[in-house]
């Protein structure tokens, strides 16, 4: 229990904690969003954000990116990778839709068949990325996809510098960025879901299918919405992780994902501030945990967290409901 | 297209159904006469000589691994899907840290049983004992089903009162704790370096050893597959008695059990125990034939695998779940080219049993009516 490094640097801890928090979070908001209108584990939406990532360094290759570049062409960058990664992304989760969960919904098939779908639909895109490309295209475009199941690196598209320095705690860019973009995306969705038509039609459909379906909102539409939803938002966390960690792999997914859930879970799944306010705190959880104890324990220490709070809240911190999350 | 597949289909199950029904019509004496003539088979596939039949062997193809040990790891999965199958198949919960329950079994006897963990020397060293001293193999088998029982009951009170769809998640971080903990916790299970001279029921691994060796593994997988028909029959009498219809009960609807007076909760502890010990089973057989063991033999696509025999075979009918479990462990050995792409074909497979097919190739027939009812009850608008 090394609690000296821990309440001697606090600030630093926290601040990494909350920039490692933000990433969870924005994934978390996929699960979240299905979950409260279907009543359903995505399982494969960790697959979605991977697939976000390699979307970004693929676009970032193709448009020639080299390290390190400047301030105006990082930003164009920038938006180029959220726009490869929103569309990979979202693709993808309504492609699970459509070729998945929509029969199985027609036949009105039990939870469990759902989640066993989507767990063999996840299975089936890590391999695909992990094993089927880099055999098919590797060789065409070996930056892309490597080798087999191997981790593929991407350049710097912002170097890390501390931004701001308050005593010990140094802020960095990358951190900032990250943590700021995050936010952003997630006022966003908050205000589209709160505020706009096609936002009180997933509100609606959440609280009650039947009745908004007799109210005249399109069930089919809204669900199909809401994973394109999602979809981008793993598309936006897939950017902010390539530019903060810059690598990926075929098998990131797995733990990733898991660790979403857990802050959707945390927060209140079905709750968009409670995926927030979830991944924030898991976040900070394990910064703390890797530094009292060391970082192999990290994910131990996050599942006990998982555990605990459904033990004593499982309807997680703030609650869960999309539907009424402001009726 | 689709209307052709279900036509298909049907004649297929109604066939499948013509052959259960002509099964069950059978007398008494020649059922039994049929069993026993499967088992004697069974017993007599480690030696297959049969013309004609003989391509079935593994190690009839270039490089193909030793027949008697692929028949071994079958014989371990069917025990796995067999346990597996009474918390998901029967009590219908989704267990996908299964894999913890098997490691749980496998470190029992590693850590008790080889003279090379950290625990028996630990002990030798506080008790004075010999350096090669160990507890005895045949000790350890109650203690291995002991201590992962405890560990499914541990697992299972705080969490089986959650939701159905918690539970996957919540068991699939306890699979990974198992692991991480059993990577971490060095001076304990020595880590990733793992433990090597795990025993057998000769004690230690060596040449010396007359039956269970390490060149012939016919005599370990009769044992295994005996051990499998022990619990085979096991299981087959609890799915008949009460704890098994209440199990069916809260698997169809909750609710409807608990107002006909079914304790829910109690059941469901019982599946969860019940199949984490068969788990831990397993994992003392897989760990006493491989005579080593180290955390990354546990990982989760192993437990997602586990799962994946379960449903494909068929969930609640142990026939469907022991062909998946076959299946899934033979066809990567006997069709090596397809090895590299078993998992896009698990995954594959997963999907499409679950969409075309959802209560697996030989399904449990009141399963596979509970899903067509649900079908008619779907509502039209979505």
């Amino acid at each position: 229990m090394n609690f000296d490094e821990l309440f001697g640097h606090f600030g630093q801890h926290t601040v990494d904690g909350l920039s490692k928090g933000a990433i969870y979070a924005l994934i978390a908001l996929g699960y979240t969003l299905v979950y409260g209108v279907l009543r359903l584990i995505n399982f494969a939406h960790s697959e979605v954000f991977v697939v976000g990532t390699f979307a970004v360094l693929g676009a970032w290759t193709a448009f020639g990116l080299q390290d390190n570049p400047g301030a105006g062409q990082a930003i164009l960058f920038l938006l180029i990778g959220l726009v490869a990664a929103a569309v990979a992304s979202g693709g993808t989760a309504l492609a699970l839709e459509r070729i998945a969960y929509k029969p199985l919904r027609k036949r009105n098939a039990p939870p469990l068949v759902f989640l066993i779908t989507a767990i063999g639909l996840s299975l089936v895109l890590v391999e695909i990325l992990g094993l089927l490309l880099p055999r098919l295209v590797g060789g065409v475009f070996p930056t892309l996809f490597g080798r087999e199941r191997q981790i593929v690196g991407m350049p710097t598209l912002i170097e890390q510098k501390a931004l701001i320095t308050i005593g010990d705690t140094a802020i960095t860019n990358v951190q900032a960025i990250v943590f700021v973009s995050a936010l952003l995306m997630m006022a966003a969705l908050d205000w589209f879901i709160n505020r706009t038509r096609y936002g009180r039609g997933v509100r609606a459909v959440a609280q009650n299918p039947e009745t908004a379906a007799l109210m005249g909102v399109n069930q089919d539409r809204v669900i199909m919405l809401i994973f394109v939803l999602g979809g981008v938002m793993a598309g936006a966390a897939a950017l902010l992780w390539s530019v903060r960690f810059g690598f990926t792999q075929s098998s990131l997914g797995f733990v990733l994902g898991l660790k979403a859930f857990t802050a959707a879970v945390l927060g209140g799944i079905g709750n968009l501030r409670g995926a927030l306010l979830g991944g924030l705190f898991l976040g900070l959880v394990e910064v703390y945990a890797a530094t009292l104890y060391t970082s192999a324990w990290e994910d131990v220490v996050a599942f006990v967290v998982l555990i605990v709070v459904l033990m004593f809240r499982p309807t997680g911190l703030l609650g869960e409901s999309l539907g009424r999350a402001r009726a | 297209m689709m209307d052709k597949v279900r036509a298909t289909e049907a004649r297929r199950r109604a066939a499948l159904n013509g052959i259960a029904d002509r099964w069950a019509a059978l007398p008494p004496w020649q059922r039994l006469i049929g069993v026993a003539a499967f088992i004697a088979f069974l017993y007599y596939l480690p030696l297959l000589g049969i013309p004609g039949l003989t391509w079935l062997r593994t190690d009839s193809i270039d490089g193909g691994n030793s027949w008697a040990g692929v028949l071994f790891t079958c014989a371990i999965y069917v025990l796995v899907a067999i346990g597996l199958n009474v918390v998901v198949g029967l009590a219908g919960l989704l267990d996908l840290g299964y894999i913890g329950f098997f490691a749980i079994g496998a470190y029992s006897v590693a850590l008790f049983g080889s003279t090379n963990s950290p625990v028996v020397k630990w002990m030798q060293r506080t008790f004075d004992l010999e350096p090669t001293w160990a507890v005895a193999w045949a000790i350890c088998i109650p203690l291995a089903i002991a201590l992962s029982l405890t560990s499914g009951v541990i697992l299972g009170w705080p969490t089986l009162r959650l939701r159905g769809d918690y539970l996957a998640i919540v068991t699939l971080g306890f699979g990974e704790i198992i692991r991480i903990v059993a990577r971490n916790l060095t001076g304990v299970t020595n880590g990733a370096a793992g433990i090597s001279a795990i025993p057998g029921p000769e004690g230690a691994p060596s040449a010396d050893n007359k039956i269970f060796g390490l060149q012939d593994l016919k005599p370990w997988y009769w044992l295994a597959i005996t051990v499998v028909l022990l619990m085979v029959f096991a299981v087959r009498r609890l799915e008949n008695s009460r704890v098994g219809r209440s199990w069916l009960a809260i698997r169809e609807d909750e609710d409807a059990a608990a107002v006909m007076g079914v304790n829910g909760f109690k059941f469901k502890l019982w599946a969860f125990a019940i199949g984490a010990a068969l788990g831990g089973l397993s994992g003392f057989l897989f760990a006493s034939r491989n005579a080593f063991i180290d955390p990354s033999q546990f990982n989760a696509t192993l437990s997602i695998l586990f799962v994946a025999m379960v449903v494909v075979g068929g969930s609640g009918n142990m026939v469907g779940v022991a062909f998946g479990a076959v299946l899934l462990a033979y066809l990567p050995e006997r069709f090596r080219f397809v090895s590299d792409y078993r998992w896009v074909a698990f995954g594959f497979a997963m999907v499409v049993v679950m969409v075309l097919r959802p209560q697996g190739l030989i399904p449990s027939r009141r399963r596979a009516r509970e899903l067509q009812d649900r079908a008619k009850e779907a509502k039209v608008s979505v």
